[in-house]
């Protein structure tokens, strides 16, 4: 069965080399037989990024991703407190740029009206954005989305293509929240292997809304991959979670790149 | 009226224990490899059976909060089967909330008879906050035969550095009870507001374990929280065992080993609360050797729990 990954980093296996730290992460993706892999920020993460610290981050990202065209692709990370920063990167990695997806983590909660221009822009550039989500039973950071929240920047956005990163990490309350909220896929990444998990969202917002990823490298390529082959679905809903619906999300993007997938 | 006695528990159990000598119950972990496996010499391979694979994290038993798609013993087996497991070492979740841990251990006993077929070998729950504890440890060593305990101190309100914990250990050690200590069983961030375990701090177990010596103990669930080299170096050194199931990273398994060797490492999964496959996969996402494989899937925890000899 074919695999892609929706949720990657790398910047920190082989300290100061984006390049080699990509290779080491696909060299160990491959082993469980994931072929392609999104990657979003570099080394030095930050709650709030600076614009300079939004540029170097995606410069590894661009750097890293030129070494492997054919395995990896590439989503601009984005601080959305800083509206006129955030579309200059855009523009930068991906109008102008090689990148195809939008990365969107803790600055700011995505309900917040900064958001719709940087949603707009997505929607001109026909690429979708993931937003980091949590539901944190002890408090979230203060700029840490809800799906909720994100099912609320969906209601304004129609048009836009949305992906509700962690499924809010507690995938029971996650799937409900962005249940009604048909432009939004859930990404089951970078949680805890749950067994009920894939099955729930499966029977709830059908396998076309469910993207697989691993939240490596921090999280283990295995662990996550569980989630789906450990899981109570037929295989036709497996291989669109493991593979085409990712691949179909990607597709506007790399078309314009003229990329053949 | 007081809590069963071991003639109310062979009564209540006359039915199931006959089925128990058709499957071949052992509870010694060590007797039933050997029987399952067909060998003794802790390597795969070979004909006489299945290379030996040894799951030493699941649970039978309902968990409180959410149907686990693999909740039914028959169908945990079936899938511990199905990846060629050979001996799993069961905890009851039934020990979390439970106050009659006698009861809930004699049905963990009677559910690893029944459906476990040499398989499911049970392990105990104690909670030394309750009263009369010790006699619920005396019955898993002599009316149960049971040859582990599984303590839940986030579920059951201690530490590690309460005089509590340590007479545990001491009692455990008294009747040569193996012992397994559950870090968590779910992240703290997920949990319902009601039932809000913490993750046990194990920081003060090395100073813990040299008033125990000799203690057979294992850590389950503890290598996402537990991540202080140094720590994990000296626990290991200490002959301290831990398990796969909440480890994570790219490769995770490769550089844990790196670090820490390859003698005290088994394999567990956390099944059926995670997904089996989870802890499955991560032997094939890190390279490892022949030699480790067979550690981690078999020789360590064989080597660790063989019981003492009387
Ligand atoms: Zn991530």
């Amino acid at each position: 069965m074919t695999i892609w990954d929706l949720h990657c980093h790398f910047a920190r296996l082989v300290p100061g080399s984006p390049v080699k730290s990509l290779e080491r992460l696909i060299e160990i993706g491959n082993r469980l037989g994931i072929e392609k892999f999104c990657v979003y920020m570099g080394s030095n993460w930050e709650y709030d990024p600076s614009p300079e610290n939004l540029r170097n981050q995606n410069d590894e990202v661009l750097e890293a991703i030129g070494a492997f065209p054919g395995q990896a692709f590439g989503f601009v990370y984005l601080n959305p407190k800083d509206v006129e920063a955030s579309l200059d990167e855009l523009n930068r990695c991906v109008a102008d740029g090689p990148m195809v997806g939008i990365k969107l983590w803790v600055a700011q909660r995505c309900n917040h009206r900064n958001l719709d221009p940087i949603v707009e822009r997505a929607v001109e550039l026909d690429v979708g954005i993931f937003q980091h989500t949590w539901l944190k039973a002890g408090g979230n950071l203060p700029g840490e989305s809800t799906p909720a929240d994100l099912a609320e920047l969906a209601d304004r956005h129609p048009d836009a293509r949305l992906i509700c990163g962690h499924t809010g990490g507690d995938f029971e309350l996650g799937i409900r929240a962005v249940k009604h909220s048909p432009n939004v896929h859930i990404g089951i990444a970078g949680s805890d292997p749950t067994a009920g998990f894939t099955e729930m969202a499966v029977r709830e917002l059908g396998a076309d809304r469910v993207i697989w990823g691993s939240d490596a490298s921090g999280r283990s390529f295995a662990s996550q991959l569980g989630k789906v082959v450990g899981a109570q679905v037929d295989e036709a809903a497996q291989e669109k979670i493991l593979h085409t619906n990712l691949r179909q999300w990607l597709a506007p993007a790399l078309k314009a790149k003229g990329r053949d997938i | 009226m007081t809590s069963p006695t071991r003639r109310t528990f062979l009564q209540t159990g006359a039915a199931s224990l006959a089925g128990a000598a058709l499957v071949g119950a052992g509870t010694s972990p060590s007797t039933t490899a050997a029987e399952t496996s067909g060998k003794d010499d802790g390597k795969p391979g070979g004909e006489k059976g299945p290379a030996p694979f040894i799951d030493t994290n699941v649970h039978l038993g309902h968990w409180p909060a959410r149907h686990l798609p693999l909740g039914k013993p028959a169908d945990l087996t079936a899938k511990l089967r199905e990846h060629g497991v050979t001996q799993a070492w069961a905890g009851t979740f039934e020990g979390l909330l439970h106050k009659d841990l006698a009861a809930a251990n004699y049905r963990l006993k009677k559910a690893c008879e029944v459906h476990g077929a040499g398989l499911l070998v049970p392990v105990g729950a104690i909670n030394p906050t309750l009263p009369a504890w010790k006699e619920d440890l005396k019955r898993c060593r002599e009316d149960f035969d049971f040859s582990m305990i599984r303590l839940y101190p986030g579920y059951h309100g201690y530490a590690v550095e309460q005089p509590l914990f340590l007479e545990t250990l001491k009692q455990a050690r008294e009747v040569e009870l193996t012992v397994q200590v559950v870090v968590r069983l779910e992240d703290v961030r997920t949990q319902s507001p009601l039932l809000r375990a913490p993750d046990l701090d194990v920081t003060p177990l090395p100073g813990l374990l040299k008033k125990v010596p000799g203690i057979r103990l294992q850590l389950l669930n503890a290598l996402r929280t537990v991540k202080n080299p140094l720590l994990l170096q000296r626990l290991a050194a200490m002959g301290v065992h831990f398990e796969i199931a909440m480890l994570e990273g790219a490769a995770g398994l490769e550089n844990l080993l790196n670090g820490l060797g390859i003698k005290n490492v088994c394999f567990g999964s956390h099944a059926p609360f995670f997904y089996f496959e989870s802890a499955l996969l991560k032997l094939k996402e890190s390279l490892l050797t022949e030699e480790q494989l067979t550690f981690l899937r078999d020789g360590n925890a064989r080597n660790f729990f063989i019981p003492p000899q009387p």
